[in-house]
């Protein structure tokens, strides 16, 4: 992916992006629609994360790691503030209160995009199986509950605002299921042999700049 | 080491975690804003500001001098299609419910507006005459500045919203405003019995 990127670059383009998205015009075209804040914005906080960790020195990365065995502790991490966020009133309190849009703008990034970039790599394939497979599992659940819910969940969006994310919902999980079915057919591997390589997997898939 | 590191970070991250969900959903109760405003004023009642407003009749008056009665109150636009029909029959029953202590003035009942540009004191007594009402006790208001509006969208927790169709959407509510004017109870639209009940219980024999 963008294993080719120089730290330089990341922090760059990190804080490039940041400041785009704080930027109240963007910020506000992006909150007027529950769609977009969920499936736009939000998402590009956490791409902003997976830049701040490709800019990570390698000392750094070393420290995680000894607390990140196979990328279980990073996990845990992105999937508990993943959980905060999907809660309906946290969408709105995004929107009117200043503190919450604070811990929006913080969280995204630090504690799912960082944490999920560092573990990634370490994962096992089991992990990242059981990980996709929840993450299939919560898009299709999230998306029917917004489909069916004869009842607006924020108080700032309208009904067919949130349908429609619904249905984005189902696409995109739909989406990530075919890829991962096309992959179990005709992909291949290599986190199978990272994983056989134990006890020394921190080392590989590391984001490695040549200095 | 490293993975009893693990073990122990993640466990340590979830127990958080857990702890930080079960905060900010007031212990399992409130995914929603609708919800969580309806605990929050249970628990800390708020004040009422003092705005003024102009009635159905034309007549001006302020939530200030409402106080010493319980009120119902529910927020409303004449032009709503939806929910503010289904709040005006039930302020019709409520009405039935409640004749004893709305005829001796221990209670009212006031529907306020949001869209005062539209809602003239015309607008207001052609809704309440659609609603049905009885006459007694039930007022419908607009605040007579917008920031008086403001001030009571925040207390009451309303949020309004274009609906792209040249109306709007909004939280639809029975809000129970105590003798002190402070705000105590929210219920949704369809448990007028539960209001009516409360304040009833209240006012005691």
């Amino acid at each position: 992916m963008t294993s080719r990127l120089r730290p330089v670059d990341a922090a760059c383009g990190a804080a490039l992006l940041f400041l785009m998205l704080l930027a109240p015009p963007v910020k506000h075209a992006l909150e007027e629609r529950m769609t977009t804040q969920m499936l736009v914005q939000i998402p590009l906080l956490v791409v902003v994360g997976f830049l701040i960790a490709r800019s990570l020195p390698n000392r750094v990365t070393a420290v995680i790691d000894d607390w990140n065995c196979r990328g279980i502790t990073g996990l845990v991490l992105a999937t508990m503030t993943s959980m905060f966020w999907m809660l309906p009133r946290m969408l709105d309190g995004a929107v009117t209160d200043s503190l919450v849009a604070a811990a929006k703008y913080a969280s995204a990034p630090l504690l799912i995009g960082v944490p999920l970039a560092l573990s990634w790599p370490r994962m096992g394939f089991i992990v990242r199986g059981v990980f996709v497979v929840e993450c299939i599992a919560t898009l299709f659940r999230l998306g029917w509950l917004y489909l069916i819910s004869p009842e607006r969940l924020c108080n700032l969006y309208l009904l067919e605002d949130q349908q429609r994310l619904g249905q984005w919902l189902m696409l995109i999980g739909a989406a990530l299921f075919l890829a991962v079915a096309c992959k179990l057919v005709w992909g291949r591997f290599d986190s199978l042999s990272v994983a056989a390589r134990e006890p020394q997997p921190a080392h590989r898939g590391l984001p490695s700049a040549p200095t | 080491m490293r993975l009893l590191r693990t073990l122990f970070l993640s466990i340590a991250l979830i127990v958080a975690g857990g702890g930080v969900l079960y905060a900010a959903t007031d212990h399992l109760r409130a995914f929603t804003s609708e919800a969580a405003r309806r605990i929050a004023v249970r628990q800390h009642p708020i004040e009422v500001p003092s705005v003024a407003f102009e009635t159905q009749s034309g007549a001006r008056s302020d939530f200030a001098n409402l106080r010493g009665k319980w009120l119902l109150v529910d927020f409303i636009y004449t032009r709503c299609p939806t929910y503010c029909v289904a709040l005006g029959s039930e302020f019709a029953q409520l009405q039935d419910q409640l004749a004893g202590p709305l005829g001796k003035g221990a209670v009212e009942l006031v529907s306020i507006s949001f869209d005062p540009a539209h809602d003239t004191p015309r607008a207001l007594a052609a809704y309440l005459q659609r609603a049905h009402s009885r006459g007694a006790g039930w007022v419908a208001a607009r605040p007579v500045d917008s920031g008086g509006l403001d001030a009571l969208k925040q207390v009451f927790g309303i949020t309004v919203i274009p609906d792209g169709l040249g109306g709007y959407t909004h939280n639809a509510a029975i809000h129970v405003v105590d003798p002190q004017g402070r705000l105590i109870e929210i219920v949704d639209p369809g448990q007028s019995d539960l209001a009516a009940r409360t304040v009833l219980q209240k006012l005691g024999p």
